[in-house]
């Protein structure tokens, strides 16, 4: 998040797109509620009408899928009308001239014919967009989850930029990360192109300072595997030995079938974890985790702050901390690392190494943690960037998007639209919160969302077990219908292994961020 | 630019337009008991408890909506103020299931009831918020006189159908802290103070339905809201007293937020979770999962050793010999292939300093940049 969830109370205008807040962030979305109860404007757009839509100003209800067609004709609207940010685009940005061309190929009416959403309503959402200042734009993987996902978030940017709602408090643009720690995740350098810090694994300079920082030579200079590309390896044996560390692979990536037979092929697999999953099923080596209560360390938030994680409890059995493990491999190859707790690590390696971070030290963060960057131990820490629309590379770059379909639309074998993500009473998989006392009787099963108007003419009941299927796989589940599904759409989650939507999700990527396309692919519902 | 100022007990303070008595009070510490108002919702003087005396007036004023004006000139622990306050809290502890046997009684003697309760802690008869309870603090506080021998018939049935929050009524000031954070705090609405030809107890719903039956999403605000034993968690009730317990800070493990979250732990086992009520970004604010999803940890289905599968089947391993197996096995193939033929994915739900541990073994140790996680989903 370039903003922080502070500011969410005293917005005056909160756009939300690919969200579904009350479900995947709950606490965030009660601070957007809030703010709409102080006399904020709210627009959603999404193809569900979830439940911020009740406090929503306007619900633009686009197709799954069509949202670069749908800004793209709100930004031909905002510069053909002259409602943009001028002086913004003038001084802080560049290229608005690709961005202008581009835009000018979707007048509302194409945008409409695209996106569902009526030529009128994009017209109105431009003009109000433009009559309050600054506005928070906030959105997830429903922006993410496309095949053309790296072009959605540039899309998201160049309305912002256009606007001038960056680099102000109440402004931004805001992705909510799903994981508690993937903001540290990333932060930490488990990426295959950036060492911590976002240093870049092929620049020689960054290399060095590592090399001499673990006191070894030759680091890596090539950029490594994306996930996607490890899992293809395994077939073909190019990756012989798969580490996996706290993630049940199995069951959360697209195409399960496909996942299976990836797995299996696998010569050797390392499973680090708490539980047995479905994913440890395909393991050679099973090593027992701390978790979360058990460990002393720090998680950093979407909105880059860095919280201190404490020690409550003791792990059981044999059960270890996963840096003790990596220490233990790391000294059976002759290397003796010398920190011995995560303060260690944090205070004396990662923050020294990571200039965004050299001023967090944990005798800072004992009560609220601070946001990144803070470069030094004086610095309070950054609740928003790119302060006065100064950006980290000087000026801002429209990069405009052409709209692309999903890899699979569609047809008269497949005439649904799947769309998947997350829901409330369950987290993921399963691991933690199946095995926590009354959430498995509030949530009990997965079901299969879908519209009133479609159940209608299936003739599918409440509750009744439908099939559903795609050109992958298919699965049996519980039927909900449900007024939040448009026409045409099914809407599921995979938190159980049974009726998992990943039976079904296509594995189609997003060329640059190799992000599959969970959020849509063509589905078939029948009667059993 | 003249200056506000009041006076409270005889000691002058500055104060800004808008402010309550209240709010000049807690600004300066100054102690003002309440029970209906809760921080951050606007007050609605329902519980009376937070009278003062304004000099030179003959009523009493209710600090938490009263606005501060100049020159005013407050008493907050008057003799009429402390009489007054006594009187409601007997009030209050008269009108419900109040039976948590402390204050002063009328008679000399110890009632049965009290015996029996220090003897069995346990007992489902004494309310379970006893020791963490607002209105019996200030009970004790005031030394409050009240009739327990008789206390009022249960009217409404306790609510335990739903399987996290208990909901007592007979034991419901109806102070509306419940309704505001569900409301006006978390926003989703579920539940409301009762219209005249309801019950007359907190209503969810519109048609006065049980929780799992409204638009609760089990939160839990409700019950961190509570000053009294109306809401219950049912996975800590009777489990401790609130002086055994240690309440350690720490960030929730579910989503991106960040939630800053209180555990009270006894004995190294935690028991319960609440929201830290000042702590970013939540100010004290959780969801279903940050409030009910912490006992995963002390499953029976946790790995507690390193497992090597041997034709097929995992078999119990030492550290030692679990270690050594994937160091030689990554040691063979990075001799038969080179080191990208190792690869890793690491944890977006553990703690940073284990992703820093793990990029920098595929880095440094085996010499690959094969490390990912699920950044990008």
């Amino acid at each position: 998040m370039t903003n922080s969830f502070a500011e969410f109370t005293d917005a005056r205008l909160i756009v939300v797109i690919g969200s579904n807040m009350t479900h995947a962030h709950p606490v965030a979305a009660t601070f957007v509620k809030n703010a709409v109860q102080k006399g904020a404007s709210l627009v959603v757009i999404d193809p569900r009408k979830h439940e911020l839509v009740d406090f929503a100003k306007m619900h633009l209800q686009l197709n799954v899928g069509s949202d670069i067609a749908l800004l793209n004709g709100i930004m031909h609207v905002l510069i053909k009308e002259n409602l943009y940010d001028k002086e913004f685009v003038e001084n802080k940005c560049t290229g608005f001239e690709a961005l202008e061309k581009v835009v000018a190929q979707y007048p509302p009416q194409e945008a409409a014919r695209i996106s569902g959403v009526s030529e009128k309503m994009i017209i109105e959402t431009a003009r109000f967009l433009s009559s309050i200042k600054p506005a928070m734009v906030c959105y997830t993987l429903g922006i993410t989850e496309h095949t053309c996902g790296k072009n959605n978030v540039m899309s998201v940017a160049n309305l912002q930029m256009l606007l001038g709602n960056l680099g102000m408090k109440y402004g931004g643009v805001n992705p909510l990360r799903g994981q508690n720690n993937v903001q540290g995740a990333c932060d930490m350098g488990a990426l295959p192109n950036v060492f911590p810090g976002y240093q870049k694994v092929d620049d020689p300079n960054a290399r060095k300072k590592f090399e001499t920082a673990w006191q070894v030579e030759n680091l890596p200079d090539k950029p490594g595997l994306m996930i996607p590309e490890m899992m293809h390896g395994l077939t073909d044996g190019k990756v012989r030995g798969f580490y996996i560390f706290g993630e049940n692979l199995a069951n959360t990536e697209p195409d399960m079938n496909k996942v299976a037979k990836e797995l299996a092929s696998a010569e050797f697999i390392v499973c680090q974890d708490l539980f047995l999953t479905e994913t440890t099923h395909f393991a050679h080596v099973v090593l027992p985790a701390a978790a979360w209560s058990e460990n002393d360390g720090t998680f950093t938030s979407s909105e880059r702050r860095v919280s201190r994680v404490r020690t409550a409890s003791q792990p059981p059995g044999q059960a270890r901390p996963n840096w003790w493990i990596f220490k233990e491999i790391a000294r059976r190859f002759g290397q003796e690392w010398t920190s011995s707790s995560a303060k260690d690590i944090w205070d004396n390696e990662f923050s020294v190494l990571a200039p965004a971070f050299g001023g967090i030290k944990y005798d800072r963060i004992e009560n609220d943690g601070l946001q990144w960057p803070c470069p030094t131990l004086d610095h309070a820490g950054t609740p928003f960037l790119h302060r006065d629309g100064n950006f980290t590379h000087g000026k801002g770059i429209f990069m405009p998007a052409i709209w692309t379909p999903p890899a699979e639309v569609p047809d008269a074998s497949y005439p649904y639209v799947l769309s998947t993500g997350r829901r409330l009473y369950h987290y993921h998989t399963r691991t933690q919160t199946g095995r926590c006392e009354g959430l498995n009787d509030l949530l009990g099963e997965e079901t299969a969302d879908i519209s009133i108007e479609d159940a209608t003419v299936l003739g599918i009941e409440q509750g009744e077990k439908i099939r559903v299927k795609s050109r992958r796989g298919e699965v049996c589940v519980t039927a909900k219908i449900t007024p939040q599904v448009p026409k045409g759409m099914v809407w599921m989650a995979f938190h159980f292994t049974e009726g998992n939507s990943n039976w079904l999700t296509n594995s189609a990527l997003d060329p640059f961020t190799m992000t599959a396309e969970y959020k849509a692919c063509a589905v078939a519902v029948e009667k059993i | 630019m003249n200056t506000n100022t009041l006076v409270l007990n005889n000691i002058e303070y500055i104060f800004e337009d808008g402010q309550t008595i209240l709010d000049v009070a807690r600004q300066n510490r100054v102690q003002i008991p309440t029970l209906c108002y809760l921080d951050g919702v606007e007050a609605t003087g329902g519980c009376n408890i937070c009278v003062v005396e304004l000099k030179g007036e003959k009523d009493l004023v209710r600090a938490c909506c009263t606005k501060a004006e100049n020159g005013m000139n407050v008493l907050t622990q008057s003799p009429v103020v402390v009489d007054a306050r006594k009187k409601q809290l007997k009030a209050l502890l008269e009108s419900g299931n109040h039976n948590c046997s402390i204050g002063s009684s009328q008679g000399d003697s110890w009632t049965a009831f009290q015996m029996d309760s220090i003897r069995t802690e346990q007992t489902d008869a004494l309310c379970p918020r006893w020791g963490d309870c607002e209105l019996q603090n200030l009970a004790y506080e005031y030394q409050v006189q009240w009739n327990r021998d008789n206390l009022p018939e249960t009217k409404f049935p306790k609510e335990t159908v739903n399987p996290l929050i208990i909901r007592d009524f007979s034991r419901c000031i109806m102070c509306g802290r419940c309704v505001a954070a569900c409301n006006d705090i978390q926003v989703n609405r579920a539940i409301r103070m009762p219209e005249p030809s309801d019950s007359q107890h907190v209503i969810a719903g519109k048609k006065d339905v049980a929780l799992k039956d409204s638009d609760c999403v089990f939160c839990g605000e409700c019950v961190q809201a509570c000053p009294v034993g109306a809401l219950l968690e049912k996975k800590s009730q009777y489990v401790c007293r609130p002086w055994e317990v240690e309440k350690i800070r720490t960030t929730c493990p579910y989503c991106g937020v960040g939630c800053q979250q209180q555990l009270h732990v006894k004995d190294g086992k935690i028991l319960k979770v609440t929201g830290v009520e000042e702590g970013s970004p939540n100010k004290g604010r959780l969801c279903v999962k940050g409030r009910f999803g912490f006992d995963f940890i002390y499953s029976q289905e946790r790995l507690t050793t390193p497992l090597i599968k041997e034709n097929g089947v995992f078999r119990e391993a030492s550290w030692d010999e679990a270690l050594d197996l994937v160091a030689d096995k990554f040691k063979t193939i990075i001799a038969e292939s080179g080191p990208d033929a190792l690869a890793g994915v690491s944890c977006a739900r553990s703690i940073n300093e284990d992703s820093y541990q793990m990029q920098k073994l595929f880095r440094a140790v085996f010499k690959t940049n094969n490390i990912d996680h699920c950044a990008r989903t």
